[in-house]
């Protein structure tokens, strides 16, 4: 984008505005759910399985209801007397909410103890006995699949085997011809871990319901707030919670990054308990229940296959995926597509035939699947192409930036429709590249690695050039449980011409109260600091399917421009009425109306806003506010390119990054500052999965790295320096010409390390490494397993 | 569960409570004193989210019992502002040292340590300084030019 086109005091896009959010958050006056105290409210803690596979045998509660201060144990035989010991999960899965017969990975609850304080429900839960009879446990997708495997999900209908879905993608046959007509072939099983996203918030709720007026009040962690009314009104309108006298209440959210997306069972609990009790519950889980509990990502078993001429021209990819999704289907993707958005992976080049095909399997582990700052299986998607691309290079002995230049869609061949249907909005994936190389000084660079390898050290180079796809989605190709996915905006303007605006989506620290009151300025002329931004009250927002997958800025903030546009035309009837003119006479810049010819005869945004309740036309409705519910006609596809730049220590295996250039590309900038801000935490949230964190279970389904001793969120010490750069191709169909941003990063940056190593390592005869990139596992590439 | 008399002096006012042996610092602060500022992200010494000051050193509050504070003095986050915003506080703000804000107060306390101790500290000093307090968000490099920032300003202006 150009220069904005507001003054730094009206803030518009483009502008670095300070945000809105932080005088409170720098006090220590945020409002977290765990903040909240409501009158009367007592506490439950969760029994959790040490079983990964088990009968229950029996539940005594005796010693826990004898405790002082524990006021009710509620199991899974309390939740079936009123049927709601199952629930449905956001895939149209069904998920235990307390087990009756059996439990189906460790970890899982199976009781609640309400109690006055914390500390007495932790005493409660010490003292209810359960005796469990274990079971064979299925751990491995590939065994879960084998014809004796035992059945997890024997409780439905018709599951005679551990498999939940197939699902594929593309031209198998004219694939098939093409790997038979290729010079090259390339092969490799690719293996991303289960990984958890770890927000420093944990999950949470305070559960209030009055029995005499049937009002039922949620403080809850959710990104999506109205899905969740709606399917508590779901799961429990039977026993009389309907959905308008559900008000879901998302407060403050200290992190969110997708694990805040499902419904954990622990919710519905404390729902429930409230009920049950009459008494206002707050259930707040601690780490270890956060991390051995909740929504995980990945698992996904890849074998990926590129063909190419021998001048590398890339001709087609198949990938075949086995996906381990845990004890249920409730990776909350959208209803069309069980395997999320993985068909992006044909990436940024111009293949001409690909095929894809997934297999989503049930194990004993606990269910998610996308939840990791990843638009709906991206990641993975962008994990594929990005090292298969590099093997192909390696193969054909080409430089891989040479490799992808030439394989690049080019710029001239937008809108793009790729060979899985996508249509690709815009792009100019050669103008980031080559941006990323002049930055990092790339030629340089290869000539430093030449003369290294001759004195035996070991150095690296890595690039990723992703393609993103965001912004879901289209209502006729994306649902969840049936919501199609618009996203909603309702603006109002009061008579000093000061704005509360309220949004379908919920921020979990991406700062919405700035970008969108941007956006308003941008819109209409209003200084930012004239404009209230609100979200995550059921009750007064409108409508909307939440903050996950990049969709705020491509969606709900295509909904407040549009809502604004409304109210621009609103205004200029009244603007032509103040100004005693024809409307046609009239022109716009940001903030005011003035006639064509005659700058000085003008109404300013303001003096309008203050008519529409003091003096509008005849016959025209008084106010000045509107309503968009917006369903984008396409989705949005960020780009980028990373080259990452890595030395090893071949003694322990140890690698450093030493310089990460990241050029991104998201369209139109509505603040540059939190852009910036975006992309240093996705940056780092991919390092985290390429370098230390995952989530691996023994053969009895035994979690190894359940708390923070094991599970390597990285500090500032082990952080990168980053370096960032961006160039700007709008979005055509986007009413700024923005894509979203989010998640680019954290998609984009794991294959730039992964491939960085393996070329340090190249030249020992190392073609891949499964992340994360441990120097266990490194010194062992080096070392030919301790050879 | 026994039970003690303890008076803690919380930035800066003395507050009296009987508390079980076994109630954590943490406790103490967000549900006894209402001071919710200070927030819980794990249970083992790992996050920092609920680092505080006691008699000026940080600790971690979900890993200190509140009787190990009494006759001590705290400092939390609400404690910072003076007559104006604390420099650290005025940083986070101006260099985009947060995000979803719930590691900030800690991330504070952390670097308010660090500047007392070593008040013109080097970028790695800086990302040691805090790499007991984990931000899941920022990617920590804003957050450095944060305690930078508190670092300059505080040693043209000193407030204290």
């Amino acid at each position: 984008m150009a220069e904005p086109r507001t003054s730094f005091e009206i803030g518009g896009m483009g502008h670095s505005v300070k945000r809105k959010e932080d005088p409170r958050f720098i006090r220590g006056q945020g409002n977290y759910v765990d903040d909240i105290v409501r009158p009367g409210m007592v506490f439950m803690d969760i029994v959790r399985s040490p079983y990964a596979h088990a009968k229950i045998k029996s539940i005594n509660t005796e010693k826990a209801l004898a405790l002082p201060g524990v006021a009710a144990v509620i199991t899974g035989e309390t939740l079936k007397e009123y049927n709601l010991h199952m629930m449905p999960t956001l895939m149209s899965d069904t998920q235990m909410v307390l087990p009756v017969e059996k439990v189906c990975y460790q970890s899982q609850e199976v009781a609640a103890v309400v109690a006055t304080d914390r500390y007495s429900a932790a005493d409660g839960v010490e003292l209810v006995e359960v005796e469990y009879e274990p079971l064979p446990v299925v751990i491995d997708p590939f065994k879960a699949l084998e014809k004796d495997a035992p059945i997890i999900r024997d409780d439905k209908e018709g599951q005679d085997s551990n498999h939940i879905f197939h699902w594929e993608s593309g031209d198998k046959e004219g694939t098939a011809q093409a790997f038979k007509d290729a010079d090259v072939t390339v092969k490799q099983d690719i293996y991303l871990p289960r990984i958890h996203v770890a927000s420093i918030e944990t999950c949470g709720i305070i559960s209030e319901f009055n029995s005499v007026t049937g009002q039922l009040t949620c403080w809850m962690t959710t990104q999506a707030p109205h899905a969740i009314r709606t399917v508590i009104a779901l799961v429990a309108g039977h026993v009389g919670l309907q959905e308008d006298k559900i008000r879901v209440i998302s407060p403050d959210i200290g992190g969110g990054f997708g694990g805040k997306v499902p419904i954990y069972p622990g919710y519905i609990i404390a729902i429930a308990a409230s009920v049950v009790t009459g008494l206002p519950i707050k259930w707040i889980e601690d780490r270890r229940e956060n991390l051995q509990a909740d929504s995980f990502a990945r698992d996904y078993h890849m074998t990926c296959e590129i063909a190419a001429d021998k001048d590398g021209t890339m001709k087609a990819l198949r990938i075949k995926t086995l996906a381990d999704h845990g004890y249920a289907d409730a990776a909350c993707n959208p209803s069309k597509w069980p395997a999320g958005l993985f068909s992006i992976c044909t990436g940024s080049y111009d293949f001409k035939t690909a095929f894809t095909e997934v297999d989503g399997v049930y194990t004993n582990k606990p269910p998610g699947g996308i939840a990791y700052r990843c638009s709906f299986r991206v990641t993975e998607a962008v994990h594929a192409i990005e090292r298969m691309v590099d093997m192909l290079a390696d193969d054909l002995d080409m430089d891989p930036a040479e490799l992808r230049l030439k394989n690049f869609i080019p710029s001239s061949a937008f809108p793009y429709k790729s060979p899985m249907g996508w249509e690709y909005d815009s792009g100019n994936y050669e103008g980031a590249l080559k941006l990323a190389m002049k930055k990092i000084g790339y030629d340089a660079l290869l000539k430093e690695q030449q003369e290294k390898r001759e004195r035996g050290e070991l150095m690296g180079i890595g690039i990723s050039s992703f393609t993103e796809v965001v912004g879901a989605g289209p209502s006729k190709d994306f649902d969840i449980l049936g919501l199609k996915m618009f996203d909603s905006s309702e603006i109002r303007i009061h008579p000093t011409g000061k704005v509360t605006a309220r949004f379908g989506t919920k921020s979990q620290g991406q700062g919405h109260e700035t970008t969108y009151a941007q956006i308003i300025a941008e819109e209409l002329g209003i200084p930012v600091s004239d404009i209230s931004i609100e979200e995550g009250d059921t009750d007064t927002a409108p409508y909307g399917l939440g903050t996950y997958a990049s969709r705020s800025t491509p969606v709900a903030g295509a909904a407040g421009a549009m809502a604004c546009r409304k109210i621009r035309d609103k205004a200029k009837k009244i603007a032509a009425h103040l100004l005693e003119v024809s409307e046609d006479d009239l022109e716009w810049e940001p903030g005011k109306f003035s006639v064509k010819g005659i700058p000085k005869k003008a109404s300013t945004i303001q003096d309008v806003a203050f008519a529409a309740y003091t003096n509008h036309p005849q016959g025209m409705e008084a106010g000045l506010e509107a309503v968009s519910y917006y369903d984008p006609p396409n989705m949005t596809f960020p780009f980028g390119s990373y080259i990452c730049v890595v030395d090893i220590d071949s003694g322990t295996g140890e690698v450093k990054i030493r310089r990460f250039v990241a050029v991104d590309d998201c369209g139109n900038i509505i603040n540059p500052m939190i852009v910036e801000g975006q992309i240093h935490g996705g940056l780092t949230m991919g390092f985290a999965p390429a370098m230390l964190e995952e989530i691996s279970y023994d053969e009895e389904g035994n979690m190894t790295g359940g708390s923070f001793m094991d599970y390597l969120v990285p500090t500032a010490v082990e952080t990168p320096k980053w370096e960032t750069d961006k160039t700007c191709t709008p979005s055509p169909h986007h009413p700024l010409g923005a894509k979203g941003v989010g998640e680019s990063a954290t998609v984009g940056a794991p294959a730039a390390i992964a491939n960085a190593v393996v070329d340090a390592l190249s030249h020992l005869g190392v073609r891949h490494l499964d992340i994360p990139l441990t120097p266990e596992k490194v010194w062992r590439a080096i070392h030919k397993n301790g050879s | 569960m026994a039970t003690q008399s303890i008076t803690v002096t919380i930035n800066g006012e003395a507050k009296s409570a009987e508390v079980e042996d076994r109630l954590l610092l943490v406790h103490l602060i967000r549900d006894n004193c209402g001071l919710t500022g200070t927030h819980i992200g794990c249970d083992t010494t790992h996050c920092g989210a609920c680092t505080v000051l006691l008699d000026g050193t940080a600790v971690k509050s979900c890993t200190v019992f509140a009787v190990q504070a009494n006759g001590r003095e705290v400092t939390t986050i609400e404690g910072m502002e003076g007559e104006a915003l604390h420099p650290l506080q005025e940083g986070f703000m101006e260099e985009h040292g947060l995000q979803c804000g719930f590691c900030t107060p800690g991330m504070i306390m952390s670097s308010k340590h660090l500047l007392d101790k070593n008040p013109n500290p080097t970028e790695e000093e800086i990302r040691w300084g805090i790499s007991g307090n984990l931000c899941r968000c920022t990617g920590y490099l804003n957050i450095v030019k944060a305690v930078q920032y508190a670092s300059n300003k505080l040693q043209e202006t000193p407030t204290e």
